[in-house]
């Protein structure tokens, strides 16, 4: 059943990387992704890799569960390796045809490969650890300087949160349309590809109706609730920064200067 | 004892082109004691929502007045003081909650009122203990019966520790099970602490457990009273499509084959006392 | 009585090898004849919902057969299909399915994916609002225009045109007012007479189901536990309400007195039935005085 699906892809834990303050996290991310771009040699490379695997070692996410999550894009690696590898300039290793592999373009097929794995990774393990709650208070808390600017960063984080809140409920009704359409006779299987998108309006046009008319209620139950937008709201959980925190900012900048350093020796 | 709610001579239309429930309150007035429990009955259509979206200032009059806790609802300064005093809960719980943590979503009306961070935890816990949900805190609402859903709606409302719940049929789309757990905690918060509690529903045996029935039909009241002097009022019932208790019936059915019995034994108890009282005095 | 839907040893599993696995039926059977009106009550949960789509094959069975006039529904595909315009399933709320332009074509969806002529849909749309009593102005409106009751019967109307010889109704009464839930009521037995059909209604009102039903199945835990009539079923009440389910209103006062040392059985539950059963004892004991 399509209820069964989980969205979000987030692993409770109560390790030290769950625990740190999601703004942390989002920083880090930002870091490492830049540290990411700038490394150059495969000392650089071995610089970044070393500090995701010591952060995935911490969290107590498995290796294979990450490596699941590549899977879908093994093609777009592929493709880029294979790119890369006919690309490069110099003196040409092997050639045939009108295609020549070089020292270079080796490398860079190499490098770019760890680079792409290496930037999704990253960005998994924020995922992994980060509640989808906790990433949207620390996205607003991040971008609350915005505000100033008149950026509707309060708003755009709410939508986020009820959005997540009514995915499940969606997707359960989408689910009893669908099966209430089928008592009906409706065919979502066979006819061609015109046949089927006909097909699925008796499921549309009751969930978009539906959709709006939760979102009237959720409105009214908001106002009733005394919402009247960010301005001098209060939080359940505040964010906080820990000492684990202060020392996760340090190694992140301690891993960004290495990197900057083993760039400049051309490593 | 003193009013929360004083309505003078209500009126109010809704515009045609959102005829989902055309009803015009023309003169309406009625006052609702603090901590007391009222149950509003009336078939579909017969104006309870309307009347309830006025409690809160959610629609306002067009004519006359609505003033609650003093205050008037017109008053648009007024507008966060009259719903933070005045919770309401809806029909459909999954309308109504906004997080997908428990928890979050209690926080949220504290969260909006600026409550600071560590009165909103205490708000928390206690608003879900009250509804017996304290075990369900870290849980994700979709995953939760309906009833459960419901009584985390409530909790969200106790949480701006208002001093009457209007709760708007919030039983029609649950189980027994369900309606028997949300009416349990609607009793208790208006008995233990002095929470008023209006009920609009249209299961009669809700209403049976409430100080006050009020029966409405076409925007106006038709009865009012308590729960044993509205119900005895059969024929008046049935003529705008509502009904009495089975027990009453039974009374009533018997009644009118000439055993003289009170039509005002609600509960199962008293309905059975009843007749074993008659049934035991005429073997004598 | 002639059989028409056979469940025959049905199980089913949701989400088998996974971390989530659950038996939602536990080996189940049961025999709907032709004409019957069947009640179905369990708590949330108990397995009723799943039980009804294995009536129309929206779900196969793990284990297990359906059969609709003697033939194994799933052994063919057009067989499967066939199924769901003989057996109508009104879900919960179906007005929340409604989608088309105007109530008629809405209530012709069935009809049409039945693959019937034009006329035949125009006579079956024209029968169908004439059982729930949908007018024909009301037929040209927009679905989202009528009131929560009429939008209702014009979804009930909508399953009704593909006139079905069994029609089963996940309760089609919630959250409607008392004369609402009644007139709904008369409607399904207005089609169950006019065509002789079965129909089986899932309820949690045990007054409904008391004034309604010739026979009763109850469901507990995966299991079907009960299958008897009204009165068979109701005469348990301790074993209903372990099952979280109630036992009428009336039977409870009988169940009180008798408790109270009256000798009266507690076999009825509606208010006529109780008052045949407690007139002459009222009457009685006066006349002997």
């Amino acid at each position: 059943m399509l209820k069964d699906v989980t969205l979000g892809q987030y692993f409770p834990g109560e390790t030290a990387v769950h625990k740190m303050d999601p703004r942390t996290k989002l920083v880090l991310v930002i870091v490492y992704i830049v540290a990411l771009f700038l490394a150059k040699g495969a000392a650089g490379y071995a610089l970044v890799a070393g500090c995701l695997l010591a952060v995935v070692w911490i969290s107590k996410i498995h290796l294979k569960v990450i490596l699941k999550g590549l899977k879908p894009l093994m093609l777009i690696i592929i493709l880029t390796a294979v790119l890369n590898l006919f690309y490069g300039q110099g003196e040409p290793l092997v050639q045939f045809w009108i295609f020549k592999i070089t020292k270079q373009g080796i490398e860079n097929a190499v490098f770019m490969v760890l680079r792409i794995t290496l930037l999704v990774a990253g960005t998994f393990m924020l995922t992994y650890t980060t509640s989808p709650i906790a990433l949207t208070d620390g996205l607003e808390s991040l971008l609350s300087p915005l505000k100033k600017i008149g950026a509707p960063v309060h708003e755009l984080a709410m939508m986020m949160c009820i959005a997540l809140r009514f995915i499940p409920t969606l997707i359960e009704e989408t689910d009893k349309i669908m099966s209430a359409q089928k008592a009906r006779g409706a065919d979502f299987e066979s006819g061609n590809i015109l046949a089927r998108a006909k097909a699925l309006i008796p499921i549309l046009v009751p969930l978009f109706i539906s959709a709006f008319r939760r979102a009237d209620e959720l409105a009214t139950a908001m106002e009733c609730r005394c919402y009247h937008g960010g301005e001098g709201r209060t939080k359940l959980h505040a964010l906080h920064y820990a000492g684990r925190d202060y020392t996760a900012y340090c190694l992140g900048a301690l891993m960004l200067a290495g990197v900057i350093v083993l760039r400049r020796f051309g490593l | 004892m003193e009013n929360a709610i004083e309505i003078r001579h209500l009126a109010y239309s809704y515009p045609d082109d959102t005829a989902t429930e055309h009803v015009v309150f023309q003169d309406l007035s009625l006052d609702i004691e603090q901590g007391s429990f009222v149950a509003v009955l009336g078939h579909n259509g017969c104006g309870k929502s309307t009347l309830a979206k006025h409690l809160n200032a959610i629609l306002l009059p067009e004519g006359g007045t609505v003033t609650v806790y003093g205050l008037d609802t017109k008053q648009e300064e007024n507008l966060l003081a009259i719903r933070q005093q005045v919770g309401m809960v809806f029909q459909n719980p999954d309308n109504q909650i906004v997080s997908n943590v428990v928890e979050e979503d209690v926080a949220f009306a504290p969260e909006n009122l600026g409550v600071p961070s560590e009165e909103i935890r205490r708000r928390v816990d206690e608003a879900l203990e009250a509804v017996g949900m304290a075990a369900y805190k870290k849980h994700a609402p979709h995953l939760l019966s309906g009833g459960q859903k419901q009584r985390v709606a409530i909790a969200g409302v106790l949480a701006m520790r208002p001093k009457t719940i209007v709760l708007d049929e919030p039983t029609a789309m649950l189980d027994p099970q369900g309606r028997q757990e949300v009416v349990s905690i609607v009793e208790k918060l208006s008995r233990e602490q002095n929470i008023t509690a209006i009920l609009i529903t249209h299961h009669m045996d809700e209403a049976i457990c409430a100080d006050r029935v009020i029966a409405m039909d076409d925007g106006k009241i038709i009865a009012d009273g308590a729960p044993k002097d509205v119900f005895t009022k059969i024929d008046l019932l049935q003529s705008v499509g509502l009904t009495a208790p089975q027990t009453t019936l039974l009374l009533k059915a018997l009644d009118d084959d000439g055993c003289a019995l009170p039509l005002d034994a609600l509960s199962v108890d008293d309905c059975a006392q009843a007749l074993f009282r008659q049934i035991s005095q005429a073997k004598a | 009585m002639e059989p028409v839907l056979e469940i025959r040893n049905v199980s089913h599993v949701y989400g088998a090898d996974t971390p989530f696995e659950h038996v939602a039926l536990d080996n189940v059977s049961l025999t709907v004849g032709r004409g019957e009106f069947v009640g179905l009550i369990g708590h949330t949960g108990s397995g009723k919902s799943t039980l009804i789509q294995h009536m129309n094959g929206l779900l196969r069975p793990s284990n297990g057969q359906v059969l609709f006039e003697g033939q194994d529904v799933w052994s063919d595909a057009k067989l499967t299909r066939r199924l769901r315009f003989h057996v109508g399933l009104v879900f919960q709320y179906p007005e929340y399915q409604l989608f088309e332009e105007t109530v008629f074509q809405d209530i012709a969806f069935g009809p049409k994916n039945m693959g019937l002529s034009e006329d035949e849909v125009r006579a079956r749309v024209l029968r169908a609002a004439g059982f729930v009593g949908i007018t024909e102005k009301e037929l040209e409106k927009s679905p989202f225009d009528l009131s929560g009751g009429q939008k209702r019967r014009a979804a009930i109307a909508g399953v009704i045109a593909m006139e079905p010889d069994v029609l089963i109704l996940d309760e089609p009464t919630a959250g409607l007012d008392p004369v609402g839930r009644e007139s709904i009521l008369e409607n399904i037995r207005a089609y169950q007479a006019a065509q002789g059909a079965s129909v089986i209604m899932v309820s949690h009102s045990m007054e409904e189901i008391a004034s309604n039903v010739d026979r009763l199945l109850v469901m507990n835990d995966s299991h079907l536990v009960m299958d008897a009539t009204p009165a068979e079923v109701f005469a348990k009440p301790e074993e209903l309400v372990q099952m979280g389910l109630a036992v009428p209103k009336v039977t409870q006062v009988l169940l009180k007195l008798r408790e109270l040392g009256v000798d009266v059985p507690a076999s009825a539950f509606t208010v006529e039935q109780a008052e045949k059963l407690l007139l002459p004892l009222l009457k009685g004991g006066k006349a002997a005085c």
